[in-house]
């Protein structure tokens, strides 16, 4: 037999062993290796103990009705606090009567996000949708002032709708400032980008709090005498400028990965600055950009919680306020962060589900 | 005049003109604005305010305060209570980040869910929402500090905190810390110098029994030598409150808490892409070589990971130094929560929002710069 024989006859052989044995067989990913059977039991003890107490507490413990002195009796969650307080949570103290104007316009909204969020659906009609039909709808309903709708100053807005406006609101104007600032950092005129730098690196070196203080208790020293301009929306600007600072680097990173050279084919084609980004560059910046502004809304959606620290009323200072209703007090000590908790878990939930869609859908689209 | 207008360089000169100028204009009419309305309302302008006496009490300081001290301090003592929450944030949150990320990509289903559930809850719900639970669960959970609990002797909890004896140095504090320097330095030496004799070589070197062997030595000297004395101050329960001791606040403690595991959660994500980042071809090599799968991670993985992790871990440290903020929330004394008691003392509220940016801008950068300087050293060195 030459060498060569040999080999195939040991490869032969080989290909008629049966394949090796599986590290470890019935159930080896739990129980493989004493180390790892090790750490399922630590894990599934971990997790039993926490829904033992979470269970036990949610249900078992827990008071369904009743009065507060009822709870007070038992160890567990205290869910007639819940029910009593949920209008006041969800929409604070706007007028008892007119809470259909808050909540018909937290579903307008919600609706419209979701039909929004089809990429199928995306394009100028859409925009003009929002700008000309949608917002100004939702502004009625809440202010009201037409169609024999009684006035509501925006000091009685509280709860759910409020922290839906700061966010979107503040994202929606963040989004063109913010592509203003990355353009302006990207210029090629010196002062330009200098300003731009300037403004983005102090916005993002100090926390969000500084900036709605500045704009809270700051800002009305810098107005001149007999303006004043209202609570709400100072705070709404600092949530805007804010954002715009992270869009800003967000777009940044898209404008770097559109190649150099579609800038200079645009130069070759006889256009200007503002065609070239118009036309050329910003499409394809803001494309690769998309997943992560999204993931940015989700953190803005939770940093707006921050503006009951200056003192407005959105849905995680209506739940503070409502755990400190001298009937409810010291006996609903968790249960209004619990659901507060839960809200926003399936809200921001859902946003990082659509993100990860979103990524997946541009890897897979091209046009 | 329209040809000038045509040439693109003196047009880029007036549209710079025109941005500088329209930033001066607000500038200056915010300026005026605001120093006619101080003027009206008779508030000071300047910082001389510092100078002053403070007269509140801050609960919680790393450095000596008393209210007699003056506003400069009272400040000084809101920074390094800011600095000390945020390092021990970021530091515990790191450990327990890493361990968390390594668990999300272990093979045993039952961890890596675990995991990627502690994850998921943490990113999902506001901080400033964690802050409040914790700190309302430490004040419901434990009894009023008439009632507080003695864990061990002279170990008390309530829901006014942790209160347990504290060590004081009677003598021979320096000298310790001298052992303690001269110890760590000699390890380091000890660690570097037989690392390199390893590489070069190639034989094995005691690296580890050396090491401790440097860091032991002095400090075995130090207790031999120099005369260490030390006393206990046992925290004593009077009618109303504990006296003494050392007193670990609700109020630290759930913000630490809700800082650390805010970290932990971003420093796992990070870690998971980082790791994940590296070829998988990296683990078949050190399989191949026979490497276990723990230490493949520590000699040929982690390695590499750290080049991608370090600059979002940046992030993250700056994020953590910047929601140290959210104290006021729950009434820990940080740099935030003592400018706002200031600002509502002297009215001046444009100086003391200035310092405090101005103290978060200083720090920003200061992290970004260590940070960067860490980077550049764990970089690969391309030739």
């Amino acid at each position: 037999m030459t060498q060569i024989d040999t080999l195939i006859a040991d490869t032969t052989l080989t290909s008629r062993q049966a394949p090796p044995a599986p590290n470890g067989r019935w159930l080896g990913a739990y129980f493989g290796t004493p180390g790892n059977a090790l750490i399922t039991i630590l894990c599934l003890g971990t997790i039993f103990t926490l829904a033992k107490l979470a269970i036990g507490w949610l249900f078992v413990d827990a008071t369904f009705s009743g009065t507060p002195a009822e709870c007070k009796a038992t160890s567990g969650a205290c869910w007639p606090f819940l029910s009593a307080k949920m209008r006041y949570i969800f929409f604070g103290f706007y007028p008892f009567e007119e809470q259909w104007r808050p909540l018909a316009a937290m579903l307008l909204f919600l609706g419209a996000c979701l039909v929004s969020m089809v990429p199928k659906v995306w394009g100028r009609g859409l925009l003009i949708a929002w700008v000309a039909i949608i917002l100004p709808t939702l502004y009625v309903l809440m202010a009201g002032g037409y169609f024999g709708l009684s006035v509501v100053p925006t000091t009685q807005w509280g709860g759910l709708p409020l922290s839906f406006m700061l966010s979107f609101i503040g994202l929606a104007c963040a989004l063109p400032l913010g592509i203003a600032l990355a353009l302006a950092r990207a210029s090629n005129l010196p002062a330009i980008r200098v300003l731009g730098v300037g403004f983005i690196e102090i916005v993002r070196g100090v926390p969000l709090i500084s900036i709605l203080f500045m704009a809270t208790v700051m800002l009305p020293l810098f107005m001149p005498d007999g303006i004043t301009i209202d609570k709400l929306i100072r705070a709404q600007v600092a949530i805007i400028l804010f954002a715009a600072a992270y869009i800003a680097e967000i777009v940044r990173g898209g404008l770097q990965a559109v190649p150099k050279g579609q800038v200079e084919a645009g130069h070759s084609l006889g256009l200007h600055y503002w065609q070239i980004m118009r036309k050329i560059v910003l499409p394809q910046a803001l494309k690769k950009v998309i997943p992560p502004l999204v993931s940015l809304f989700i953190g803005f959606f939770q940093d707006t919680t921050l503006v009951t620290i200056v003192g407005l009323l959105d849905f995680l200072d209506t739940v503070r306020t409502a755990m400190r209703d001298p009937q409810w007090q010291g006996i609903a000590v968790l249960e209004g962060y619990v659901f507060a908790a839960v809200v926003y878990f399936v809200f921001s939930a859902l946003m990082g589900a659509y993100s990860r869609f979103l990524e997946q859908y541009f890897r897979t689209t091209h046009d | 005049m329209p040809l000038l207008f045509y040439d693109a360089r003196i047009r880029a000169y007036l549209y710079q003109m025109i941005a500088i100028g329209a930033v001066l204009f607000v500038a200056w009419v915010m300026f005026s604005t605001a120093s006619a309305n101080l003027a009206k309302q008779d508030i000071a302008t300047g910082f001389g305010f510092l100078a002053r006496q403070a007269g509140f009490v801050i609960t919680e300081s790393a450095i000596a305060y008393e209210p007699t001290d003056t506003i400069g301090r009272a400040i000084l003592v809101g920074i390094t209570n800011t600095v000390k929450v945020s390092l021990l944030a970021a530091l515990f949150g790191t450990i327990l980040g890493l361990l968390v990320g390594i668990g999300r990509l272990s093979h045993n289903p039952v961890l890596s869910r675990l995991m990627l559930a502690y994850v998921e809850a943490l990113r999902n719900v506001p901080l400033l929402l964690y802050l409040l639970l914790w700190y309302s669960l430490i004040i419901s959970a434990f009894p009023p500090v008439k009632q507080a609990i003695e864990m061990l002797p002279g170990v008390f909890l309530s829901n006014s905190g942790l209160v347990m004896p504290a060590l004081r140095w009677e003598s021979g504090f320096t000298e310790l810390i001298a052992a303690l320097v001269v110890g760590l330095a000699g390890a380091a030496l000890a660690a570097r110098v037989l690392g390199r004799r390893r590489v070069l070589t190639g034989k094995d070197m005691p690296i580890a029994p050396c090491g401790t062997l440097a860091f032991v030595l002095p400090l075995a000297a130090v207790f031999l030598v120099a005369n260490i004395a030390v006393s206990w101050d046992v925290p004593e329960l009077g009618r109303f409150r504990l006296s003494g001791g050392y007193h670990l606040r609700p109020e630290f403690v759930a913000l630490l808490l809700g800082l650390t595991l805010s970290v932990s959660a971003n420093v796992a994500e990070i870690v998971r892409a980082g790791i994940q980042a590296v070829s998988k071809g990296q683990w078949e090599a050190a399989t191949a070589l026979g490497l276990s799968r723990g230490r493949t991670l520590k000699l040929v993985i982690l390695p590499q990971a750290l080049r991608i992790i370090i600059p979002p871990l940046t992030n993250t440290y700056l994020t953590v130094f910047k929601n140290s903020s959210l104290a006021i929330a729950i009434g820990y004394p940080d740099l935030v929560m003592v400018s706002n008691t200031v600002m509502n003392q002297t009215g001046q509220a444009i100086e003391a929002i200035a310092i405090f940016m101005g103290v978060y801008l200083g720090l920003s950068i200061l992290i970004s710069l260590v940070m960067n300087w860490y980077n550049a050293r764990v970089a690969l060195r391309e030739r």
